[in-house]
């Protein structure tokens, strides 16, 4: 009990990210289902994003914008402890578009791959290429 | 006061991930995970990120869902696992 109290109740969030990070992580590889690789996959995403913004926050810190700036020509000095560091936010804001590029183009690719065998499942996607290429053994070896 | 809303929405968070993978219906699955989005947009906004809590609102949540709901519409809809 002791334990959880100086130990995991402070870094109980750092351990929800590595679990959310995990999560993706299992459902990219044991998951046969396209669509749930893909779900995975933004799962993944989303909790590194999730963990870069936590170690912008700061406590007793306010939103970045600099407040009372209406004397354009004199610029007090900022006080950086005051404000949430806000190079992290711009970071992650470039992940999150790069994230919903990534969804599409392997959504493209599940709907072609739907197309072709008319299942999203790994398993028999692999079957039927597996028995694709026996029958095109079988026709080189027959016309040798 | 803060904290604790801020770890209930983390293992809403935890919840709703694994839902979506869970779930074998992959239109609810697409559902959950739009919700799963919009949690951790409102986790963002408590840590003060706001300008990334809207873009994951419009984007993340609401871009992403229908890009799935309708990929879901052109393929299939159940899931083995």
């Amino acid at each position: 009990m002791e334990i959880f109290q100086i130990w995991v109740l402070p870094r109980l969030n750092y351990l929800i990210y590595i679990f959310l990070m995990l999560l993706g992580l299992y459902g990219m590889l044991v998951k046969r289902n396209y669509m749930k690789k893909v779900i995975g996959l933004n799962i993944l995403q989303t909790a590194i994003i999730l963990f870069f913004i936590s170690t912008a926050a700061k406590i007793g810190a306010t939103i970045p914008i600099i407040a009372n700036h209406e004397h354009h020509g004199s610029h007090a000095a900022v006080n950086a402890v005051q404000y949430i560091n806000p190079l992290p936010h711009v970071l992650m804001l470039t992940a999150i578009v790069v994230a919903v590029a990534t969804l599409g183009v392997a959504l493209a690719m599940v709907i072609r791959i739907y197309q072709l065998f008319s299942t999203i499942e790994e398993d028999q996607v692999l079957l039927q290429l597996r028995r694709e290429t026996l029958v095109a053994d079988a026709k080189e070896s027959f016309h040798d | 006061m803060i904290w604790s809303i801020e770890l209930i929405i983390l293992f809403l968070v935890a919840l709703f991930g694994m839902g979506a993978l869970a779930v074998k219906d992959l239109l609810g699955a697409a559902i959950l995970f739009g919700a799963y989005s919009f949690l951790l947009c409102l986790l963002w906004a408590i840590m003060g990120a706001v300008d990334v809590a809207f873009t994951e609102a419009s984007v993340g949540a609401g871009i992403s869902t229908v890009l799935i709901v309708s990929a879901v519409l052109r393929t299939t809809r159940r899931s083995e696992d």
